[in-house]
């Protein structure tokens, strides 16, 4: 029917054909797409970036940015790496707990700019993802860690391997999971939604508002954090120049995903698959040679049109709701 | 009806400036659909603030089920079991409905504190059901029309157990199909049990619906009557009380010929097909019941939105406005009906708020002669007997009359043809309403084409020469003003009795 | 009964004195005090008049930022755009362009994207500025690498240098020209009627538009401006590094943005004056030139800057006692996008 209202499931399907569709393209212009050996790198490379698209996207569903994160992945990665150069012996998980630690106190450090001091989240990001980056490098001394400081135990965190799926797919399987659970069958996490989709009204109804947003960025921070840690021990070294506007990627996924900028709506399930496409995209244009500097144009486009495209859609909606409705 | 489960006796209730409610008596029974009505400024909304805890009296008592109580917030009254639903739906438009209803508290399983989907779904299906309302509670709320959303707020209501219901205009955005579907809702609501508060502008609803109604006036309550026993002039008389002509300055019209002219115009989900012409010196009033389409009417006009067909002429030229600042310059303006958000601009002082529109007049090649600036507004404000010390007040620190004698200003500076008055009078305590009007007087003696929107049949009545009436986006009459009567505009306003 | 009312404008010393830019000048005499202590050459004439020539090159940007913060709006794509039209200039320029066509298609470049800019976000008013210039800056930038990749370009002719290393008359070039740049700005915004329209969008853009201010054109200009000066930069950046590649000025909009609300300009716009962030791009600049003094790496510098950003928005609150935007409590309702077309308009 013409001009009427275009469901998120029609998203989602378009979403999943236009993977379909890409990777079929791929394959035929690189055979080696769609071996197990490429898949799982670019799984394990879009590992990390879906555990930090879902936090962003709770940060997008209260209609709010964070731009810090990819300072707080060098952070946590580079205190973590530090403290395992000094002590060899330290088990995996106490690195892990150390990167997730940093990572919760940088976001709930932008929580409590954003929801107690009413800083606009754009400002209180951009300012901290600067003080985070000079504090990385104060703190390493402008030096690297790299991989023979690093012990086998923590290098293990990405490149080990567990009932045959490689650590960091599972901590994002894991990650996800959960994510759905909380933010979709969780009083909180629906209030969540509540915040982004009318402030208002949240007020009004009783919703604490404020502890929900300081706890979304902390939540990011926390999950900025355990990338970190899986960062420097996937690319084997930590420096203070590290995941360097990753988060424009994250937003690209999270956007690609169908989260919408203006807050309030948005499915896990969308997450994924734009997370998993952003992933592709990144993996497959090298290995059909086009080269690595057209990607970040690529992103820019890439949001720009998921952006625009939800604008468009929405102002449909709209029009169909005034014709249908009758004077 | 046996007993009174609310009674209000006595209540006053003050603002810095304003009395918004004085010794007022109400009483509920159990059981009962009970209309309020008085016009705008009567004192309905602090009514409801005062009934459902967000205002405390200032003098008074409330008592439910016959015991006093203090209700200290909206969560107090809800927990009272008071529940009102507004003219304006605040909800959550991305989330379905069964969370619009139980957000905040959603039924858990016991251990994981997972919600209860598929059981709320069918609580959900449940309260609509009793509303008589099919419609599937997984929708997203956004997608909803303004009658389903408001079932769904009365199911909001339903879920706190509510027993007392309080609805604020309820039939204002819906058109007469849906009004009747909640008329069956509002009855089936009290052949359950609750009883009801219904405020309306509407005769049609409190003659419908109501057992009995009560009458603001002034913030003053003027009396409670048994509908069954009430006639609609009787009842129109005690909403508007005073004599029409002592309150209106009387005026000599020298009317000119025709300077704006409106064809056919319409623009989807709002108005349709509206026609009508204002003549030099002449004071047309559009007016209709809230959600006619009339402030739409004068924003397509004005510019503010475009309408989908039909064309606007002013001194017989089409005229093509893409923006307030078009309209402006062909010699069109327009006086907001929200002063404080579309009219002015509060932090700044008065000279720079009067002279914004026409700032070029005040600009040598863009170069800003504040000299010129503060001495028309000066100007003017006396002109208007504005109350400030200074042209460097701050619009905020001026009186709700001032602030709307600002906003005519404003108009003023430069050289108009049409002037829209969307509720000139709309917060303006009395006092300085007359003021107003000789304003109006005076722009009409000078030439200038005056539209008056306004809700308030006096004002209507009195000020004008001839009044567009418009029902659900259309013109339903155009009358004149000399040879018509308050309820031939009721009449003409209202959609039609259904038998 | 006769009222009159008066234009006579209130005025006290004591308000005089309170304001915002009384204290960064009080600032701006600590930092040269501080650096006078620690480098004992310090207060010559050269000291301020050359040291100025290491940082002006951004200042260019603080100039139209100004006014998109007191609009209301954001624009972190800026960096971007010095990094596009440097790059085109340098490439159209070793492609056989002579150097001063070159320097004008850079400013064309630039104003281009600004206007790119302004578009979107006229032509898309449920989008806020913050999400546009994410994108634009992505995508500026990013055809920056795909034009010149992981190279740098340079070799410009001699003369090109000049104009961010040498003076005219004593007086650095590159200084003039942000003087007389400063001087436009600042009667633009402070003694003209488009500068007044944009001090009524930034406090209520519903009311302005109703006001007959024409409020996309205001838009359309501001972020040509934008684009324009954002070009001005990239001639003396690169004149001054005597070449470029496509990831100079990154990190630009946190400092620019820094000194326009150091300098005393709210973010809930409608408020500030041209003199603050030009005092601070002062401060700034002299700041990190005491830092070099005692060889504190330039990474600090940007740790102090995130500090003073975040700090200045706290204090100014707390100063000004702002009232959030909606109304509702203290947090802010960040328009990363309107919910619709009339929330834009608000």
């Amino acid at each position: 029917m013409r001009g009427a209202p275009l469901s998120e499931r029609f998203r989602e399907l378009g979403l999943l054909a236009f993977i379909v569709l890409l990777c079929a393209a791929f394959q035929v212009r690189n055979h080696n797409f769609l071996t197990l050996g490429n898949l799982g790198d670019l799984l394990t490379n879009t590992a990390i970036l879906s555990i930090l698209s879902v936090g962003m996207m709770m940060v997008i569903l209260t209609r709010g940015i964070d731009l810090s994160i990819g300072s707080t992945i060098a952070l946590a990665g580079m205190v973590s790496s530090l403290t395992v150069s000094a002590h060899r012996g330290i088990h995996p998980l106490v690195s892990i707990a150390e990167g997730v630690l940093v990572g919760t106190l940088v976001g709930a450090l932008n929580g409590l700019l954003i929801a107690r001091f009413a800083v606009l989240p754009i400002i209180a990001t951009l300012g901290l993802m600067n003080v985070v980056r000079g504090a990385t490098y104060l703190i390493s001394g402008g030096a690297w860690v790299s991989a023979y400081q690093m012990s086998d135990g923590f290098k293990a965190i990405a490149t080990g391997r567990f009932l045959g799926v490689r650590h960091p797919i599972l901590i994002a399987l894991v990650i996800n999971l959960a994510f759905v659970y909380f933010i979709e069958h969780t009083r909180t996490g629906r209030q969540i939604y509540a915040v982004g989709s009318n402030p208002e009204a949240a007020d009004v109804s009783g919703i604490p508002r404020r502890r929900i947003v300081a706890l979304v960025y902390t939540l990011m921070g926390a999950l900025a954090g355990l990338g970190g840690v899986i960062w420097a021990a996937k690319f084997a070294s930590a420096q203070s120049d590290t995941a360097v506007g990753f988060e424009l990627s994250v937003i690209a996924a999270t956007v690609l995903g169908g989260v919408s900028i203006a807050g309030g709506s948005g499915k896990p399930s969308g997450l994924v698959l734009g997370t998993i496409l952003l992933g592709i995209l990144n993996n497959a244009l090298p290995l059909i040679k086009v080269s690595p500097f057209w990607q970040q144009a690529i992103q820019g486009g890439v949001i720009l049109a998921a952006v625009l495209t939800n604008v468009l859609v929405k102002r449909n909606n709209q029009l169909f709701a005034l014709r249908t409705r009758a004077i | 009806m046996a007993e009174t489960v609310l009674e209000l006796k006595g209540i006053s209730k003050s603002f810095p400036g304003v009395k918004a409610l004085q010794d007022v008596h109400f009483d509920l029974g159990r059981g009962e659909i009970h209309a309020l009505m008085g016009e705008n400024g009567a004192g309905k909304s602090t009514f409801i603030k005062v009934v459902t805890g967000v205002h405390q009296p200032d003098a008074g008592q409330i008592l439910l089920d016959g015991a006093p109580v203090r209700i200290e917030g909206p969560k107090d009254s809800q927990r009272l079991g008071i529940a009102a639903i507004y003219q304006h739906v605040t909800c959550f438009p991305d989330l379905s409905v069964t969370e619009n209803i139980f957000l905040g508290h959603e039924t858990v399983r016991p251990v994981l504190r997972n919600i209860d989907w598929g059981q709320l779904h069918r609580r959900a299906k449940d309260l609509l059901r009793q509303l008589d309302a099919g419609f599937d509670p997984r929708t997203t709320m956004g997608n909803l029309s303004v009658a389903q959303q408001q079932i769904v707020e009365i199911a909001k209501a339903l879920s706190t157990g509510a027993r007392i219901i309080i609805m604020d205009e309820p039939t204002a955005p819906l058109t007469a199909r849906e009004s009747e579907d909640l008329y069956r809702i509002t009855e089936g609501l009290r052949d359950q049990g609750a009883s009801i508060i219904f405020i309306s502008h509407r005769l049609e609803d409190v003659f419908r619906l109501a057992f009995r109604v009560t009458v603001l006036r002034d913030s003053r309550y003027v009396g409670t009557w048994e509908v069954g026993r009430l006639r609609q002039e009787d009842l129109v008389r005690a909403m508007v009380g005073r004599e029409i002509n002592q309150l209106f300055p009387r005026r000599a019209a020298a009317v000119g010929d025709e300077v704006l002219r409106v064809e056919g115009l319409s623009r989807t989900g709002f108005f349709e097909d509206v026609s009508f012409s204002v003549r030099r010196g002449e004071i047309v009033a559009l007016t209709g019941l809230i959600g006619a389409g009339r402030t739409e009417v004068c924003e397509a006009i004005y510019g503010v939105a475009r309408p989908d067909r039909g064309r606007v002429l002013l001194d017989g030229e089409e005229l093509q406005v893409s923006g307030p600042a078009q309209a402006l310059e062909k010699g069109i303006g327009y006086l907001p009906e929200d002063r404080l958000r579309q009219g002015l601009i509060l932090d700044w002082d008065l000279a720079r708020n009067v002279t914004l529109p026409t700032l070029d007049r005040f600009a040598r090649l863009g170069w800003l002669q504040p000299a010129k600036e503060e001495a028309a507004a000066k100007d003017l404000g006396e002109r208007l007997e504005v109350r400030a010390r200074s042209v460097f007040d701050l619009a905020s620190t001026l009186s709700g009359g001032n602030q709307q004698k600002v906003v005519v200003a404003k108009l003023l500076a430069g050289s108009l043809k049409v002037l829209i008055l969307d509720e000139p009078t709309k917060g303006v305590d009395v006092g300085a309403k007359t003021a107003i009007f000789d304003i109006m007087n005076g722009l009409a003696r000078m030439g200038y084409g005056i539209v008056m929107v306004s809700s308030e049949m006096p004002e209507v009545l009195g000020m004008s020469d001839r009044i567009v009436v418009m029902r659900e986006g259309r013109v339903a009459a155009i009358l004149h003003t000399q040879r018509s009567s308050q309820e031939e505009i009721l009449h003409a306003a209202m959609p039609e009795r259904r038998v | 009964m006769e009222r009159t009312i008066a234009i006579d404008r209130p005025w006290s010393w004591r308000s005089f004195f309170l304001q915002w830019e009384w204290l960064l000048v009080l600032i701006f005499v600590a930092v040269h005090v501080v650096n006078s202590v620690l480098s004992p050459d310090y207060l010559t004439v050269d000291t301020f008049l050359e040291t100025p020539m290491s940082f002006l090159d951004k200042a260019f940007l603080v100039l139209p930022m100004t006014m998109v913060i007191i609009l209301g709006n954001i624009d972190i794509s800026v960096g971007s755009i010095v990094a596009l039209s440097a790059v085109v200039m340098a490439v159209a320029f070793h492609a056989g362009l002579p150097m001063p066509l070159a320097m004008l298609l850079c400013l064309l470049v630039a104003s281009a994207c600004g206007l790119v800019n302004g578009l979107l976000m006229t032509s898309f008013k449920e989008l806020s500025s913050v999400i546009v210039t994410l994108a634009t800056m992505i995508i500026f930038r990013g055809i920056a690498y795909v034009i010149l990749e992981d190279q740098a370009s340079g070799q410009f002719p001699i003369w090109y240098s000049a104009l961010g290393w040498e003076s005219f008359g004593g007086v650095p070039i590159i200084l003039i020209a942000f003087a007389a740049c400063a001087v436009l700005f600042t009667l633009l915004l402070h003694k003209t009627s488009f500068g007044r329209r944009i001090y009524g969008m930034g406090n209520n853009l519903t009311a302005s538009r109703y006001s007959g201010v024409r409020t996309d054109s205001i838009i359309l200009i501001v972020s040509t401006l934008t684009g324009l000066m954002a070009g001005v930069t990239a001639l003396f950046l690169t004149s001054r590094m005597g070449s470029t590649r496509p990831n100079v000025a990154q990190g630009y909009e946190l400092e620019v943005i820094a000194m326009v609300v150091l300098g005393g300009v709210s973010t809930s716009g409608g408020k500030g004056r041209m003199a603050g962030p030009l005092l601070a791009v002062f401060i700034i600049g002299f700041l990190n030139y005491g830092l070099g003094l005692v060889n504190i790496p330039a990474q600090v510098l940007l740790i102090i800057l995130g500090l003073l950003l975040v700090l200045s928005v706290l204090v100014l609150k707390v100063r000004f006692r702002e009232r959030a935007v909606r109304g509702s409590g203290s947090l802010p309702v960040e328009k990363v996008a309107a919910r619709g077309p009339e929330d834009a308009a608000q």
